[in-house]
């Protein structure tokens, strides 16, 4: 007879209650478990999308992510003709301000060369950038469906593409244009404004700069080797694919990743010390109960049995709702919320610890009751 | 009734708590056998050792000297000598409480089989034998009904039930008359000394209901820790 299980069905209506609670609690935890996760991968996104291995950028800077980074567009060609180098290509990223549908749209701009590095990995939507203007290929994020356009500065872009996950550190969602495109929104002013610098004999001058230029090495060649080479030019320097995420890692969302670090730490103890709370106090209020069944002969696994049992299940199933919970609302978070399958793992563990733990303070209880207290009323 | 055999031999049993100036002796130098088939009250007032008593028979409360022999069997002479108690008070000594003290999450079946559950019964044997006793103690009839949803009355029978349920021969009743009135509280004394007869156990009973003491065998008077007379 599984008096644990009786136990809950006899209170039935007041354990879900407190599972759907705890629940609740969890659903937190795992968002922000999500959220810290989904800072990183934002953060990490923008680097990982154009699968290179070699970032070329202004010297002594640590751009394009983390610093503004500013090289000639001819550095391409000379990386290009390096030894070892399979292919490259020029990038810039802009942050704009867009009007759609009436509301603003706030954009993070990817410009780059179509059939060289640096585009997007794969469409999910449409097709890839096919002529030479005012095409862009926009993540789902955006909100921005293939045919529509959108005014990019002085011009019109037409959304040939859609893809997934494209965005930057500020989790704003990307669209990729080309670099020819990206530079004249860069650079282009305003008719008004042209026609003020004119009267000032101010002259116009279209700087031919990229922020990076990416490289993919042939197999077998080496990337450090390629580096070093790189750093050699004066005005260039060199990050691996590792350096520029670490980068981005430690120094551009490194606040905010410890801030929810940090508060994901007090919620996981808060947590840890209400399901112990409810725990004990479950115990607490069936002393009586089990004086009763310690008087009638009830060994003492039969009663750790009753808590321990009820704790994990209570655990279990708060873990249960808290995950189908997160999985259900996490795509409606105006940020990535990103949960690995280690994470809930890694969450079931610690609440199963603290269960017992919890357990354990209940059975301490549940054996000091003197089997004498059921006895008289 | 004094003929039968003996099953319950309390032998120059003390009990005190406390040392020195604080020292209270609960229980001096009892002695009291009690027979198969025989029910017995022990009365006393307020603080007189007779729920100290009750507590040191249902092993759970260890002397500080004497000897208790129950069923036969010496189980303590100066110390326990059986390690689990527990299994003891399963196999020897069924209780009746004051208060039903059913378990509020099983069906009356269910407080009646739990334990034979807890004795190593099947599910099946148990359940028969929970319907067994319901039905000799007249309510199977509410078998499924949580004790919440019981008279007094017929929680009590239950709670008798469930004492029964293993087979013991001594029960062991504090107060079990307490919450009813005084025609349920003739008729369960009437059951139990019904049951004592045929299933030749014995009957403790603290009472302090001097309605039903013509319904027990002896009565045992406790003042000041020491029995006064029988």
């Amino acid at each position: 007879m599984n008096l644990a299980l009786k136990d809950i069905r006899h209170g039935l209506f007041r354990f879900v209650l407190t599972c759907f609670g705890l629940g609740l609690l969890m659903t937190v935890v795992l968002s922000m478990i999500g959220i810290y996760n989904g800072l990183v991968a934002d953060a990490l996104a923008v680097v990982k999308a154009p699968a290179a291995d070699v970032w070329v950028v202004e010297s002594g800077t640590k751009g394009p992510f983390a610093e503004a980074s500013n090289i000639p567009l001819t550095t391409r060609d000379a990386v290009s003709r390096m030894p070892g180098v399979a292919e490259a290509g020029a990038i810039n990223f802009q942050n704009i301000e867009a009007s759609h549908a009436g509301a603003s749209l706030r954009l993070y701009v990817i410009g780059y060369e179509p059939g060289h590095p640096g585009g997007p990995q794969s469409i999910v939507e449409g097709r890839g950038i096919g002529t030479s203007h005012f095409e862009l290929v926009a993540d789902r994020k955006t909100g921005l469906l293939t045919g529509e356009t959108i005014r990019l500065g002085r011009n019109r872009f037409t959304v040939v593409g859609l893809v997934e996950g494209a965005m930057n550190a500020g989790g704003d969602p990307a669209v990729y244009i080309t670099l020819s495109d990206a530079m004249a929104l860069q650079t282009e002013l305003d008719p008004a404004a042209q026609r003020v610098q004119a009267a000032r004999g101010a002259v116009s001058v279209k700087s031919a700069s990229v922020a990076a230029v990416i490289a993919r090495v042939a197999p077998g060649a080496d990337v450090e080797l390629l580096t070093a080479t790189v750093r050699q030019w004066k005005h260039l320097a060199a990050l691996t694919q590792a350096e520029q995420e670490e980068i981005l890692v430690s120094s551009v969302v490194d606040l905010a990743r410890r801030q929810i670090g940090l508060f994901l730490a007090i919620l996981l103890s808060v947590s840890a010390v209400v399901i112990a709370l409810i725990i004990y106090t479950m115990t607490m209020e069936k002393l009586k109960q089990i004086a009763t069944l310690k008087l009638i002969g009830a060994p003492d696994r039969t009663i750790i049995g009753l808590i321990v049992q009820q704790a994990l299940i209570l655990g279990a199933s708060g873990w249960g709702i808290g995950l189908v919970l997160i999985l259900t609302v996490k795509d409606y978070f105006p940020r990535r919320v990103v949960l690995e399958p280690f994470n809930v793992m890694m969450l079931a563990g610690i609440i199963f610890a603290v269960c017992i733990a919890a357990s354990g303070l209940g059975v301490r209880a549940a054996m000091k009751v003197d089997p004498a207290t059921a006895l008289g009323s | 009734m004094a003929d039968g055999e003996i099953l319950i031999d309390v032998r120059g049993v003390a009990k005190h708590f406390g040392e020195g100036e604080t020292r209270v002796d609960a229980l001096r130098d009892v002695d009291l056998q009690v027979h198969a088939g025989e029910v017995i009250a022990l009365l006393g007032p307020s603080g007189s050792g007779k729920t100290t008593l009750l507590n040191v028979i249902g092993c759970i409360l260890a002397p500080s000297a004497g000897r208790v022999t129950l069923d036969g069997e010496t189980v303590f002479d100066g110390q326990w000598l059986r390690r689990d108690l527990r299994r003891l008070r399963l196999d020897k000594i069924g209780f009746i409480f004051q208060t039903h003290n059913l378990l509020p999450f099983l069906t009356a079946e269910e407080n009646v089989a739990v334990v034979l559950d807890l004795a190593g019964w099947s599910v099946e044997k148990g359940r028969a034998r929970a319907g067994d006793l319901l039905g000799y103690l007249e309510v199977d009839h509410r078998a499924a009904a949580k004790p919440a949803l019981l008279s007094g009355g017929e929680a009590q029978r239950v709670a008798i039930a469930r004492a029964l349920a293993n087979r013991p021969r001594i029960i062991l009743a504090d107060e079990p008359t307490a919450a009813l009135d005084s025609k349920r509280a003739g008729l369960v004394m009437d059951l139990l000394r019904k049951l004592a007869a045929e299933q030749e156990a014995c009957i403790v009973t603290v009472t302090h209901d001097e309605k039903i003491f013509d319904r027990f065998d002896r009565l045992v008077h406790l003042r000041d820790g020491r029995l006064a007379d029988a």
